[in-house]
């Protein structure tokens, strides 16, 4: 088995170039002692649809949960916009977390609130907006999701798919400049994990906002994805990063080219 | 040697499975396998063939040494399979070669797979190709005595920390709800307020007035003895209001409220729904914790004192028709009973109570983890803790109110 690290194409724009977003420097995440990824290194360029790639049991989602603030790294800097996120105070990570958005496997949405009270409560939290006026930005994140007349719905009361719209709306609620998304297709039918794909698609080209994909799913990252890291269960570490297309056709990793083209060597 | 053969006379389309040696050869031991090799029949034990196959073995070099060749180790003579009469085969056989197989390694034979059915044979190929699980720490046998009582005293510490955390962060969501800083939503409060108090009326009206009536007819065999049946009043009244009313409302809250709590948080951490929260910069324990410590701060005295109330009725039921007392003179006697000093007692205990159910079915949902399991355990350990920590607190308010000369 190969563990030769291919470079990424990015790495001659170390210092932060204008449109790095996101800089992960020589990051190892760990629970206690199990090591989950360890000697992370890439960055994440503005108004990309950055794909998060691997096997089951990789690290993915642990990844997304430091990148979000769940999960202080064991060593390494993460930066968000230059600056680092874990090592700054508590309120300011609070301030700079509010620059992200995060949809989650489930959509997690707050079961006790109607799907309208869910996009509105960030809103209540951080703006000094009347009430009326959140109602209207409410009803108009779900109305860009495709759930304009479902607002006093209950989370319980609503399928699988349209959750995970309302958590893209609650997740865009503060107009964040970053969308994390953990598998956005899983659990969903082919048509509407496409129609998930072609929102984020839609949502990146209007608001320009950078997209971060926890994805296995190969139709939709090779639809949307411009660039993305793939990470390995065995090694714990990043194998290869760069465009999935192009991953999937000049990769000289056998695993990567494995994993891209369902399979074949 | 022959296969056994079945009596034809039952169900002639199965045939129990069987095993034998075949023919002797010099360049393979040959099994025989016949029969419908299925789940449903009577498979035979591996021993028979770990004896088949010694049998063959001990008998090889006579039979050799006939041969013109020279005489062959049997470890040269691979194991072979003879199929021709074998009628039908599920995972059965597949278990069953598999531990001929084993047999085979332990015997430093060859097993040789080629006359098995193609089906059977990739069966065998994808049991064996199955990868190695990550490679743990894996305690074969579990932690000895010594390694466990090790790691529960690491785990205490461990909980220790997490409590003390858990208390840290409260008080500082105190201090910013002190501060009208803290993020919660006011008409979720009313909610919990609702849920937690005017919801419990009728299970706590319930106790509370069975025990009053119960502490009412011990009273009154005991007081009857000496006369003085108008004494029931002190002792209900006294016990209730000093007490017996706070507990039974801590308790009632604890199974009812506290195991709430913990269910509800515990499944928010399960559905992310705390991550969420957390990565809004919302803390949960502001937006979750604080609104149901307020709730139960606030209502577990107001609840108390009607518990009171119910609890000194029923003993006023018991004194009256069981004990002949006036209704009146009960009332005049509870009356006197009673001083301020014995209901600010109960009402303090109440809140001390209030906050125990509080913030250990929020502590324990909070801990909870990402299973139906871990909330069942949550739920559970909510209402334990409770319970433990509403006694101890009984026990220590009594002595600090002796102490200060309060209970006086």
């Amino acid at each position: 088995m190969s563990t030769h690290i291919q470079t990424p194409p990015e790495t001659d724009a170390t210092p932060a170039t204008p449109d790095v977003v996101i800089q992960v420097e020589d990051v190892t995440l760990g629970y206690g002692s199990t090591l989950i990824q360890q000697g992370l290194d890439f960055v994440i360029h503005s108004g990309d649809v950055f794909i998060i790639m691997g096997g089951s049991g990789c690290g993915k989602s642990t990844v997304m949960r430091a990148l979000t603030g769940l999960l202080a790294p064991q060593q390494g800097r993460i930066l968000l916009h230059d600056q680092s996120l874990w090592e700054s105070s508590e309120e300011a990570r609070v301030q700079l977390l509010r620059k992200i958005g995060v949809m989650y496997q489930s959509g997690a949405l707050w079961s006790s609130m109607t799907l309208e009270e869910n996009v509105a409560l960030p809103l209540e939290q951080y703006t000094r907006l009347s009430r009326q006026q959140i109602c209207e930005l409410a009803e108009y994140k779900l109305a860009l999701v495709g759930l304009a007349d479902f607002g006093d719905y209950y989370p319980g009361q609503i399928s699988g798919g349209m959750r995970k719209r309302v958590g893209v709306a609650r997740a865009m609620a503060l107009d964040p400049d970053i969308l994390f998304f953990d598998e956005p297709s899983a659990g969903l039918d082919p048509l509407s994990a496409r129609r998930l794909d072609d929102l984020i698609l839609e949502l990146r080209d209007s608001l320009g906002t950078t997209m971060v994909v926890i994805t296995h799913d190969l139709d939709s990252l090779f639809l949307i994805g411009d660039d993305a890291v793939f990470l390995d269960a065995e090694t714990r570490t990043l194998l290869t990063s760069g465009n999935p297309k192009q991953l999937r056709d000049h990769s000289e990793i056998a695993e990567v080219r494995a994993f891209l083209r369902r399979g074949e060597p | 040697m022959d296969a056994v053969t079945p009596p034809a006379s039952v169900e002639p389309e199965l045939r129990p499975p069987s095993i034998a040696l075949g023919e002797d050869r010099p360049e393979a031991i040959e099994l025989r396998l016949a029969g419908h090799w299925r789940l449903d029949q009577r498979i035979p034990p591996l021993s028979d063939a770990a004896a088949l196959i010694d049998r063959a073995l001990a008998r090889s070099p006579t039979q050799t040494s006939d041969h013109a060749s020279d005489q062959t180790p049997d470890q040269d003579r691979p194991l072979r399979f003879e199929t021709s009469e074998l009628l039908d085969w599920d995972s059965a056989l597949v278990t069953f070669v598999a531990g001929i197989d084993r047999l085979c390694h332990a015997r430093a034979l060859q097993c040789d797979h080629d006359a098995l059915p193609h089906g059977l044979r990739r069966l065998l190929e994808m049991a064996r190709n199955i990868p190695p699980a990550p490679e743990q720490e894996t305690h074969d046998r579990g932690p000895g005595f010594v390694t466990r009582i090790g790691l529960d005293l690491a785990d205490l510490v461990r909980s220790t920390g997490e409590i003390m955390a858990f208390f840290g962060e409260g008080a500082i969501a105190v201090r910013h709800f002190l501060a009208g800083r803290a993020r919660y939503r006011k008409s979720e409060l009313w909610v919990i307020i609702q849920e937690s108090g005017a919801d419990a009326l009728p299970i706590i009206s319930l106790v509370s007035f069975l025990v009053g009536m119960i502490l009412g007819y011990i009273g009154d065999q005991q007081l009857a003895q000496f006369g003085a049946r108008i004494f029931v009043a002190d002792l209900v009244g006294l016990a209730t209001v000093i007490q017996m009313g706070a507990l039974i409302t801590g308790i009632v809250l604890a199974g009812r409220t506290g195991a709430a709590f913990a269910a509800r948080i515990g499944t928010m951490q399960v559905n992310e729904e705390i991550d969420a929260l957390r990565t809004f910069g919302i803390p949960p324990m502001e937006f979750l914790v604080l609104p149901r410590m307020l709730a139960l701060i606030l209502m577990t005295p107001l609840l108390t004192l009607y518990a009171d109330l119910l609890g000194i009725l029923g003993g006023l039921f018991v004194g009256t028709v069981v004990g002949g007392v006036s209704l009146t003179a009960y009332l005049i006697q509870t009356q006197a009973a009673i001083g301020w000093n014995h209901i600010i007692q109960g009402l303090i205990s109440a809140t001390v109570y209030g906050a125990i159910v509080a913030a250990s079915g929020c502590l324990r949902g909070m801990q909870c983890g990402r299973s139906a399991a871990a909330v069942g355990e949550a739920t559970t350990s909510a209402v334990v803790t409770a319970i433990v920590f509403i006694v101890i607190a009984a026990a220590v308010l009594t002595v600090i109110f002796n102490a200060i000369g309060l209970s006086g």
